[in-house]
């Protein structure tokens, strides 16, 4: 009788603590769900076409788009990717098939700690390094700052998917008669390929929403500009401004920005996944 | 193999053992590009923000309550800090234990297909930007929370404890509290993923021999799993509290921006990144450019200690996991 009130009291506090763990993962995912929906609805309701064809207006006025953006975004974050891709494999390729190299170490610990620090310090740097010296905010330096951002990401990534290549296949290409460094670049990284693209896309996706480390480097622009030596604009950061302005249309555009972003982080995270199942 | 013999392609300098090793330096010089960037980060924050270190002293300058950049060019970081440590450890308090119940829901409880999504969901919550936390926080949360929850409290107070009323400060809805509970939702994931990483490394014969000896499915999350992973999952939290103090949009978009001492719990406050992030583009004074800095070099060593202890507690528990298997 008494063993018996015992397991029932235990088998209540099994189900107590699963009630517990529900709510607690509900809390967790709470705030993303509400961020979503509102993204989804406000956005959907203030996206037009002009968003995507027009520059923005001068305060005050409505109408207009955020060309000028999209197309800073797209600079900005190429650019950004392109400076970061040949460190950010390079840096991987060392980790994974250069482990007794003196490097490989310091450059793991390097890439997390580098991972971990706040996105604002990396815009500090880079004003200090770049802006200052050139005399003006520009396209380029934001490019650095996300590029900073980009490299840790993608490095601890290649690493990770080159580890995961049997080594049945470097034994082949060298029983071949191959030198490393071919078997590395023909057999190793095509092989991995599917895999450094996740990693890149998902680098490309954390750069891209990032608006602290680009206030000081590429500064925004209202104007339409191709040239990363001029200050430009990107969508994270004119989302910034126009959340924190007090026009009733910018806020409308404010919503369509986020729910553009929105879209392409959830787009890339599923590219992302799509391109892993097939290859791992 | 002989030297002599003859070959059917022609040996160009690149297959020779020269080639490997001209190779090893390209690559070793690249990817020592993670390695500059480190240096470069510790030492232009250091060089950028010495003067006021050295004017204000560096205990000074992080003590020093006076944040004036236009009549007194007095820079003391306090406020900001204090605001930096009230949101991240408020945020890491509120977020702990809804993280660590998903971790473990989705690694020991779920159905696959249920874990599947809500690790999706997670990772999803990490890669939302910044400014669309903040862009929601603006809009939708800080107007909720002033009109059913700040105001009626503060309305409340004034009726019945007037006491209460300078701890509750100012209830516009931008404010220290607002900024908390964003924070909080935003680095859920951050311990919750490392939560699952430690929760995975648990040998799955401890849980075995735990419920070989009759327990429940919570007394071998409290018995088994729990004991073995606590280290990885406070390494965890120390990795979400890095985060959590860097985090600069969203913060600066709800937490109202003043640095006016002392800091109630509806009030408007600061952080270090937001005051960095409002104030950088603006500064006209060097001195003023330059504490901005200083405040970036001193959010950099606290976000390296906490790294460097996360990152070795983690790397140590895999390897104790791998001892074990």
């Amino acid at each position: 009788m008494n063993r018996d009130l015992n397991l029932r009291r235990r088998y209540w506090r099994d189900r107590l603590m699963l009630l517990l763990l529900g709510i607690g993962t509900v809390l967790a995912l709470l705030v993303l769900f509400l961020v979503m929906g509102y993204a989804l609805v406000n956005g959907v309701a203030a996206l037009n076409w002009d968003f995507f064809t027009k520059d923005m207006k001068p305060p005050g006025e409505t109408g207009g788009g955020l060309r000028q953006a999209i197309v800073g975004t797209i600079i900005v974050d190429g650019l950004g990717l392109l400076l970061a891709l040949p460190i950010g494999i390079a840096a991987g390729s060392l980790l994974a098939e250069y482990p007794d190299h003196p490097l490989t170490p310091p450059i793991r610990t390097l890439a997390d700690t580098l991972n971990g620090m706040p996105a604002i310090l990396k815009g500090l740097v880079v004003f200090v390094l770049i802006v200052k010296p050139m005399g003006t905010f520009s396209g380029f330096a934001g490019a650095v700052a996300l590029g900073f951002i980009m490299v840790p990401i993608i490095t601890r990534a290649t690493e990770g998917v080159l580890t995961l290549v049997p080594k049945e296949i470097r034994e082949a290409g060298l029983a071949l008669g191959l030198p490393r460094w071919r078997v590395i670049l023909s057999l190793i990284l095509p092989a991995a390929r599917a895999g450094i693209v996740t990693g890149v896309i998902l680098a490309f996706a954390r750069a891209a929403g990032e608006a602290a480390p680009l206030l000081f480097t590429s500064f925004g622009n209202p104007f339409l500009t191709t040239d990363p030596l001029k200050p430009m604009d990107t969508l994270p950061l004119r989302l910034f401004q126009f959340a924190i302005s007090p026009y009733a249309d910018w806020h409308r555009q404010a919503w369509a920005a986020g729910l553009v972003l929105f879209a392409l982080i959830v787009l890339a995270s599923a590219l992302a996944r799509w391109a892993t199942r097939r290859r791992l | 193999m002989q030297q002599t013999a003859p070959s059917h392609h022609r040996r160009s300098l690149a297959y020779s053992a020269s080639g490997d090793r001209v190779f090893s330096v390209i690559i070793a010089l690249l990817a020592s590009g993670v390695l500059i960037l480190a240096v470069l980060m510790a030492w232009e924050l250091y060089s950028g923000g010495a003067d006021p270190i050295r004017r204000f002293g560096l205990l000074g300058f992080l003590t020093g309550t006076e944040w004036d950049p236009v009549i007194k060019k007095q820079f003391g970081a306090w406020p900001y800090v204090l605001g930096t440590i009230l949101t991240s450890i408020g945020a890491l308090l509120l977020s702990f234990f809804p993280a660590l119940g998903a971790a473990i829901y989705a690694a020991e409880y779920a159905p696959r297909p249920v874990a599947v999504v809500i690790n999706y969901l997670l990772d999803l919550t990490a890669a939302v930007p910044s400014v669309i936390y903040g862009l929601w926080g603006i809009f939708i949360m800080a107007p909720f929370l002033r009109d059913h929850f700040y105001l009626p409290t503060y309305l409340w107070a004034a009726n019945h404890a007037p006491g209460l009323l300078p701890f509750l400060g100012n209830p516009s809805g931008y404010g220290l509290l607002t900024a908390i509970l964003i924070l909080a939702a935003m680095v859920v994931p951050f311990t919750a993923a490392l939560a699952r990483d430690a929760i995975a490394l648990v040998p799955a014969p401890q849980r075995e021999a735990a419920y070989a000896l009759g327990a429940t499915r919570w007394e071998v999350m409290q018995m088994a799993v729990l004991p073995l992973s606590r280290t990885g999952i406070i390494a965890g939290a120390f990795l979400a509290l890095g985060r959590a103090l860097g985090e600069t949009m969203a913060v600066t978009m709800v937490i109202g921006n003043s640095h006016k001492l002392p800091y109630t719990l509806f009030g408007g406050a600061a952080t270090m990144p937001s005051v960095i992030a409002n104030e950088f583009t603006e500064a006209v004074e060097p001195l003023h450019l330059e504490s901005l800095i200083a405040l970036g070099f001193y959010l950099f060593i606290v976000a390296l200690v906490l790294n460097i202890v996360g990152g070795l507690i983690i790397r140590r528990q895999a390897a104790l996991a791998r001892g074990v298997l």
